[in-house]
């Protein structure tokens, strides 16, 4: 087996005397989208977070293809490869949808005080990568303002994505969009992989998580219920680990006893 | 050139339906200023138009007020444009001339070496500016408020206790012999507007000199800092992080734009437009007062809105405030040739202020929503 892009053995986050989260067992290939699902309070955003070099794992360590790291900022993360796409996209709506493409890592042409912005070839390649998955950017001089959820979601991925991320962090990118943009975003997704991205996809919606992934980890309560290649498991199964199938299991039973009472 | 053929190419798309030119200037900040500064020409030219207001000496009046307001709208559009106000740039003038003044009309210290002490001590002031803003997260308008104050009264207290007096004179002949005022001082261009005049395409003085000696070295430090301003604005790597900071400046933070070193150099920018202003002021003068500039922070605001800059930042432009100077000064030196009371210039500023906010609160929501 290839050694994975990114992995985590036995992680653990916690705040003070809170536990955020312990013993996360996951790894991730290239070519792979893993889809990191749990309900709220699960720990999924602590998890993504000390993925993206926010913060720093108190226990267990964390390997990016194989090597042990520790990241002290998200641009350490970014630098080894491991790109986050935050749920606030860290886009500028007034901006044109070239000047966010490009912001923080402008092409220049000539030198010293003389470098100035290549708007030309930044337009350009705008405009190709957006047209590379499927987004017709009318012109790339628009403000990002104007336009949709989706599509501002897919130019936030594919700047990570032209800018050599290695590894694509998705935070929730489907959870505020109708169902057309959801699968632009989720088709994008599956374009990531096929050109040999690893993706970590977070959601809480097991109908956009299960036709893209190809493992499916679990969180609950700052646990992992453990991972599943997609052939072990069922849509409906993920759906009800996730929703707490134990939950409702017990709750199944406890109603049993109640109508067993009755009868007696 | 072939960048902009395979560009215009791959634009070539059916689903783009072609912009209109009127539709693509309506989503320019600066729209705003040159249709206002074309109504004030329209409107001077009926009203006053044989008054000698367009005379060649009236026009290098009302661009050289422009010109000495303009160049601190720039600066001051920048700052805005990256989200932060400075009121204390009117403070500054008054500052900065006096730095200048002191050392050279009481020491006798060479003006070559006042003026870049001015500048260093603006480059001190804006970087303090900055500094308390970035680091306490407080809104610039308050820290520079204060900076207002206090820069004013170290003014006024100093110049006090050096000279016993708040206006300091005698400058006039130093700054002929200085190499280095000549770049702040005096008209250029002499020798073409002697030569219009010969040729009869300028009125000439009874002693055969031009009526204009040439333009206001301001108005070349104007258009001149206009441009540069526009090209680092809209054509260079700073530019683009000066619009992301004042835009969203968590998100420009997390893309890797150092926000706070933008914004430390912007106030620091401001800062040295003021020092720039005062001086062409003293030296012109030969004087400097320790009230100069009184104000000025927020005509140079007022420009800037005019000009098309959003008070909540990300969006503007240099030219539109270079306009929205030029508005100013037309309007402030035209009232006198129109014969109205010179009291309701202000009438006039704040309804101005007034539309130029409204319109640009429009022109945001233009560009802002879906087309």
């Amino acid at each position: 087996m290839t050694t994975p892009l990114i992995e985590t053995r036995e992680m653990g986050k916690t705040f003070g005397s809170v536990i955020a989260l312990s013993g996360i067992n996951m790894s991730v290939a290239a070519g792979q989208v893993l889809c990191l699902l749990g309900d709220n309070g699960a720990g999924k955003s602590t998890l993504i977070k000390t993925l993206a070099g926010v913060h720093r794992p108190s226990e267990g360590e964390m390997l990016v293809e194989g090597r042990p790291v520790a990241f002290d900022s998200p641009r350490d993360a970014l630098d080894a490869g491991i790109a986050t796409v935050f749920q606030d996209l860290a886009m500028v709506s007034l901006m044109s949808v070239t000047r966010n493409f490009f912001m923080g890592r402008e092409p220049t042409r000539g030198k010293g005080v003389l470098a100035r912005f290549d708007a030309g070839f930044a337009d350009r390649v705008a405009r190709e990568e957006m047209a590379k998955i499927g987004i017709d950017v009318r012109d790339p001089s628009q403000a990002v303002g104007t336009l949709s959820g989706g599509e501002r979601q897919c130019v936030a991925i594919a700047r990570a994505v032209y800018f050599g991320a290695k590894v694509l962090i998705l935070d929730e990118p489907t959870s505020a969009l109708g169902v057309s943009q959801a699968s632009m975003v989720l088709r994008y997704i599956a374009q990531a992989r096929s050109r040999g991205l690893g993706v970590i996809f977070i959601t809480h919606n097991v109908h956009h998580a299960y036709p893209v992934g190809d493992t499916f980890t679990l969180l609950n309560r700052g646990r992992s219920l453990g991972n599943f290649m997609k052939a072990e498991v069922s849509r409906e199964e993920v759906l009800e680990m996730m929703a707490g199938g134990k939950e409702l299991e017990d709750l199944d039973a406890e109603l049993a006893e109640f109508d067993r009472a009755d009868a007696g | 050139m072939t960048d902009r053929t395979a560009n215009a190419a791959a634009q070539a798309d059916e689903r783009l339906r072609e912009t209109s030119l009127a539709k693509k200037l309506l989503a320019r900040p600066e729209l705003g200023a040159v249709a206002g500064a074309v109504l004030v020409y329209l409107f001077f030219g009926i009203v006053a138009g044989d008054s000698g207001m367009f005379s060649a000496r009236g026009i290098m009046n009302f661009l050289e007020v422009s010109a000495l307001l303009g160049i601190l709208a720039v600066a001051v559009a920048l700052l805005m444009i990256g989200g932060e106000f400075d009121l204390s740039v009117g403070s500054m003038i008054g500052a900065a001339g006096v730095v200048i003044a002191i050392p050279a009309a009481t020491w006798g210290w060479p003006l070559w070496l006042c003026i870049p002490m001015a500048f260093g001590v603006a480059v001190f002031v804006g970087y303090f500016n900055g500094l308390i803003t970035v680091r306490t997260g407080l809104p610039s308008f308050i820290v520079t408020l204060a900076g207002l104050f206090i820069l004013r009264g170290l003014t006024i207290g100093f110049t006090r206790l050096i000279t016993g007096r708040t206006q300091v004179s005698g400058l006039k002949q130093i700054a002929e012999d200085d190499w280095l005022a000549g770049l702040f001082s005096g008209d250029v261009g002499h020798g073409l507007f002697v030569w219009l005049a010969e040729a009869g395409l300028l009125a000439q003085r009874a002693d055969g000199a031009p009526v204009v000696p040439g333009i206001p070295v301001s108005v070349i430090w104007w258009l001149g800092f206009g441009a540069v301003a526009t090209w680092v604005l809209l054509r260079t790597r700073f530019g683009n992080w000066i619009f992301a900071c004042g835009g969203d400046k968590t998100a420009a933070r997390n893309v890797g734009v150092p926000v706070d070193r933008v914004k430390i150099i912007l106030f620091m920018t401001t800062a040295c437009a003021a020092t720039l202003v005062a001086t062409i002021q003293v030296l012109d003068a030969g004087s400097a007062d320790t009230n100069r500039g009184l104000l000025k922070e927020f005509e140079a605001i007022i420009a800037a809105v005019i000009g098309g800059c959003l008070l909540t930042g990300g969006y503007g432009s240099a030219i539109g405030a270079m306009f929205g100077a030029l508005i100013f000064g037309t309007v402030q030196v035209g009232i006198f040739f129109t014969g109205v009371n010179t009291d309701w210039f202000k009438v006039f500023l704040g309804v101005m202020l007034l539309i130029a906010v409204i319109f640009n609160n429009f022109i945001r929501r233009r560009v802002t929503e879906a087309r």
